[in-house]
C-alpha cells in the first residue's frame, strides 16, 4: 500500500477560483478536503490534475469549509468516483452533506456522455423529393374539397335562409378594408411601370400616344385582376387560412363536427363567397388604378394630356376586355377563398401547423391564380375574346 | 309494466383504432349505462382522448363499433349521424369555444342548427342554460372576457344545450384551481341528478375519480386497452394489478394530511 504524496494545498492554476481543493495522506487513505464555493461558471479543480499520478487503497473525500456548491462540484466527485473505480479503489464520500451524497446517489447510473449531435441537414435533393410528395398530397386534397363546397352552395341554394349571410358581409367587409390600401399602391405604380417601360420603345417610334392602348389593355385584361387577386391571397387567404387553423387547433371545428354542423357550410362557404363577390370589384378598382397610373407617366414624361390619354383609351380597351377581366377575377377570388380555407382547415394541430398553414395558403392561391389565368387564356383564345 | 329506459346508453364493441399504421387501443368493448358517471383514466398516452375522439366521430376506427341507444354510429349514414350528434354533447380539454361568438350565440348555435325554435324561444334557452351552470347575465361576454372555469361552464352551458342524453367531459378540470374544479364537480353531478344525463369523463384528476365516479375503466398504454373496470374504491382497494394500484393510490412519499377536514367542510357534493 502507497501513501499519497503530498500534493500543494491549492491548485496553483485555480489561485483566482474560489474553489478550495487539498489532497494529502491520513493514514493508509488520501484525504481530499474539498472547501469554498464550486461553481459552474468559475474556473474548478480537476481530478486528474490533484490526484491523477497517486495510487492508495482509498480516497476519502471531506469538506472542509465547504461554502456554496453546484453540479460542478457534482460533476468533481463523480470524476473521483470514476477515476477510483478504474483504479480499483475504494472511494467514501459520506462524510460530505446528506444532499450532496443523495444527489450522487441519483446521478449514480448516469451513463457516458455522448456529443450534443445537431438535427442532421437533410440534403437538398431529399428536401426537393419531400417538398413534391407534399405537394401532390396537397394538391390530391384540393379535389374533394372542391366537392364539399359545390355541395354546400348546392344546399345554399336551396335553402338561401340557412346561409351565414352576416358571416359573408363580415368577411367581404374585412376583405375590402384590408385589401384596398396595398391593392391602390400596387396597382397605381403597375400603370406606372407599364408605361414607362412602353414609353421606352414607342418614342422611338413617335408612337407615344400608344402608351394609353398598351397599359389599358395590359391592366383592364390581365394585371389589374392579377395584383388585385395576388394581393388578396397574401391578405385575405392568408387570414382565412390562420382563423381557420387556430379554430382548429383551439378544436372550435371539432366541436362543430361533433354538434353535427358541417363545418364546409359554416366556416368555408361564407369565407369563399366573400373572396369570389369582393374580388371583381377589387379588380374594377385595380383597372382605374392602373390606367390612372398610366395617365399619369403620359401626362408628366410624354406630354400626352389627361383627356387624349382618356380618350386612346375609351377607343381601344372594349367592353369585352373589361368583362373578361372580371369573369376571371371572379374565378381567382374563388381559387384564393378556396386555398385560404381549405389549408386552414387541413392544418396541424400547433402552432407551427397554423404558420404552415398561412404561407401555405398564399402559395396555393397564387399557384391556382396563375393555372386559372393560363386557362382562361386559352379559352379566350379559341373563343377570340 | 312496459319499461322504456335503454339498458345501456353506449355500447363499444371490439374498437380498434389509432393514427395511420399505429394501433393505439385494440379490441375494447365496454357499456355506459343510463344515469351513470364513467371516468375513463390511464397514465398518458394510453389512448384515452383517442377512444373519445372514436366515441364522438372524430376519429374512424379500424374497426368494431360505437352505437347509440342500440344505433351504430360508426356505421350510419349521414342522415343517421345527425340524428346520434344530437343526443350527445362534448365539453373539450380546451373548451372550444367559438372565439368569435359571444355566449349566447354560442349557446344559441346548436339550437338554430337543430331546432326551429323561434328567437325569443331561444332566448329564453341561452337565459336558463347559462344560469344553469351558474353565467346568469353572461350572454354578451365573448369567451377571452371569461376565466378558465367560466369557460369551462359556458362550454358546458353550450354541450347541453340541445339537452342531450349523454355528456362526454375531455379533462374537465385542467387548468382550474381546486375550488373551482370542485365547483366543476358539483356541476356535474347536479346536471346528471337533475337532467339524468349519462357522462363519460376522461380524467387524470383522483380528486375528482374519487368524487363523482360510479365506475371507472383504466385503460393501459402496453395492453393497448382495458385492464380494469369498477368502482373506484373497489379497485383502489382490491385491485391486484399494480398499474391499477399505483393509480388510484396515493404515493407512500406523498401521503395526504393526515389532519381532518374543518368542522363544517365536506365532500358531500349533492348538498
Amino acid at each position: 500500500m502507497t501513501a499519497c504524496r503530498q500534493l500543494p494545498a491549492v491548485n496553483t492554476e485555480l489561485k483566482a477560483a474560489t474553489a478550495r481543493l487539498e489532497a494529502g495522506p491520513a493514514g493508509s487513505e488520501c484525504l481530499v478536503k474539498v472547501g469554498g464555493d464550486w461553481r459552474l461558471s468559475e474556473p474548478v479543480p480537476s481530478w486528474i490534475g490533484v490526484l491523477g499520478k497517486r495510487t492508495g487503497a482509498s480516497v476519502r473525500v471531506v469538506p472542509d469549509e465547504l461554502g456554496k456548491w453546484d453540479t460542478s462540484l457534482v460533476l468533481f466527485l463523480l470524476h473521483g468516483r470514476a477515476w477510483c473505480a478504474q483504479s480499483k479503489k475504494d472511494f467514501h464520500a459520506d462524510a460530505l452533506p446528506e444532499n450532496l451524497q443523495s444527489l450522487l446517489r441519483q446521478v449514480a447510473g448516469m451513463g457516458a456522455p455522448k456529443p450534443i449531435a445537431k438535427a442532421p441537414v437533410k440534403p437538398s435533393w431529399a428536401l426537393v423529393g419531400t417538398m413534391a410528395k407534399k405537394m401532390v398530397s396537397h394538391a390530391l386534397e384540393i379535389v374533394p374539397f372542391v366537392g364539399e363546397c359545390t355541395l354546400g352552395f348546392i344546399g345554399v341554394v336551396k335553402k338561401p335562409c340557412r346561409f351565414r349571410w352576416m358571416d359573408c358581409l363580415v368577411e367581404m367587409q374585412q376583405c375590402w378594408v384590408s385589401s384596398l390600401p396595398i391593392v391602390s399602391l400596387v396597382s397605381f405604380l403597375v400603370g406606372v411601370i407599364l408605361a414607362f417601360q412602353a414609353a421606352i420603345q414607342l418614342r422611338q417610334f413617335g408612337a407615344a400616344v400608344f402608351v394609353a392602348d398598351l397599359v389599358g389593355l395590359a391592366v383592364v385584361r390581365e394585371m389589374g385582376p392579377m395584383m388585385a387577386a395576388v394581393v388578396v391571397a397574401g391578405g385575405t387567404g392568408a387570414g382565412f387560412a390562420a382563423q381557420l387553423g387556430n379554430m382548429k387547433v383551439d378544436q372550435e371545428i371539432d366541436a362543430l363536427e361533433t354538434l353535427g354542423i358541417s363545418s364546409v357550410d359554416f366556416l368555408a362557404l361564407p369565407r369563399l363567397l366573400a373572396a369570389a363577390v369582393m374580388m371583381p370589384i377589387l379588380a374594377l378598382y385595380a383597372n382605374v388604378l392602373g390606367i390612372l397610373g398610366g395617365m399619369f407617366v403620359s401626362a408628366t414624361m410624354l406630354d400626352i394630356p389627361a383627356t387624349a390619354y382618356w380618350i386612346e383609351t375609351q377607343n381601344r380597351v372594349g367592353f369585352s376586355d373589361v368583362t373578361s377581366g372580371l369573369i376571371k377575377s371572379l374565378f381567382f377570388g374563388l381559387a384564393v377563398g378556396l386555398a385560404g380555407c381549405l389549408r386552414g382547415m387541413k392544418c396541424d394541430r400547433s402552432a407551427a401547423g397554423v404558420g404552415a398553414a398561412t404561407s401555405s395558403a398564399v402559395v396555393t392561391g397564387i399557384t391556382l391564380i396563375v393555372l386559372a389565368d393560363a386557362l382562361f387564356a386559352m379559352i379566350f383564345n379559341v373563343l377570340g375574346i | 309494466m312496459k319499461n322504456d329506459t335503454p339498458a345501456t346508453v353506449i355500447e363499444v364493441k371490439n374498437l380498434s383504432c389509432g393514427y395511420g399504421e399505429t394501433v393505439v387501443l385494440q379490441d375494447v368493448s365496454f357499456a355506459v349505462h343510463p344515469r351513470e358517471l364513467l371516468f375513463v383514466i390511464g397514465g398518458s398516452g394510453c389512448g384515452k382522448s383517442t377512444l373519445l375522439g372514436c366515441m364522438i366521430g372524430l376519429l374512424k376506427p379500424f374497426q368494431g363499433d360505437v352505437a347509440y341507444f342500440g344505433k351504430s354510429f360508426t356505421a350510419a349514414d349521414a342522415v343517421q349521424r345527425r340524428d346520434i350528434l344530437k343526443t350527445f354533447g362534448v365539453l373539450y380539454q380546451n373548451n372550444a369555444l367559438w372565439s368569435s361568438m359571444t355566449l349566447a350565440e354560442n349557446v344559441s348555435l346548436p339550437l338554430e342548427e337543430h331546432t326551429s325554435l323561434t328567437r325569443e324561444d331561444r332566448q329564453e334557452i341561452i337565459a336558463l342554460k347559462l344560469t344553469q351552470v351558474g353565467l346568469s347575465g353572461s350572454e354578451e361576454l365573448y369567451p377571452a372576457e371569461l376565466s378558465g372555469g367560466m369557460q369551462k361552464r359556458a362550454a358546458l352551458a353550450r354541450a347541453l344545450a340541445l339537452d342531450p342524453a349523454i355528456v362526454f367531459f375531455d379533462e374537465p378540470s385542467t387548468g382550474l384551481d381546486p375550488i373551482t374544479s370542485r365547483q366543476m364537480d358539483r356541476l356535474i353531478l347536479q346536471v346528471r341528478d337533475t337532467l339524468g344525463t349519462s357522462m363519460v369523463i376522461v380524467s387524470h384528476q383522483l380528486s375528482s375519480i374519487f368524487r363523482l365516479a360510479d365506475r371507472v375503466i383504466v385503460l393501459d398504454r402496453q395492453s393497448k386497452g382495458i385492464i380494469a373496470e369498477g368502482a373506484p374504491a373497489e379497485l383502489a382497494a382490491t385491485s391486484t394489478d399494480p398499474r391499477v394500484r399505483d393509480f388510484l393510490n396515493e404515493d407512500e412519499d406523498f401521503p395526504k394530511p393526515t389532519n381532518p377536514p374543518p368542522a363544517g367542510r365536506s365532500y358531500d357534493l349533492s348538498k
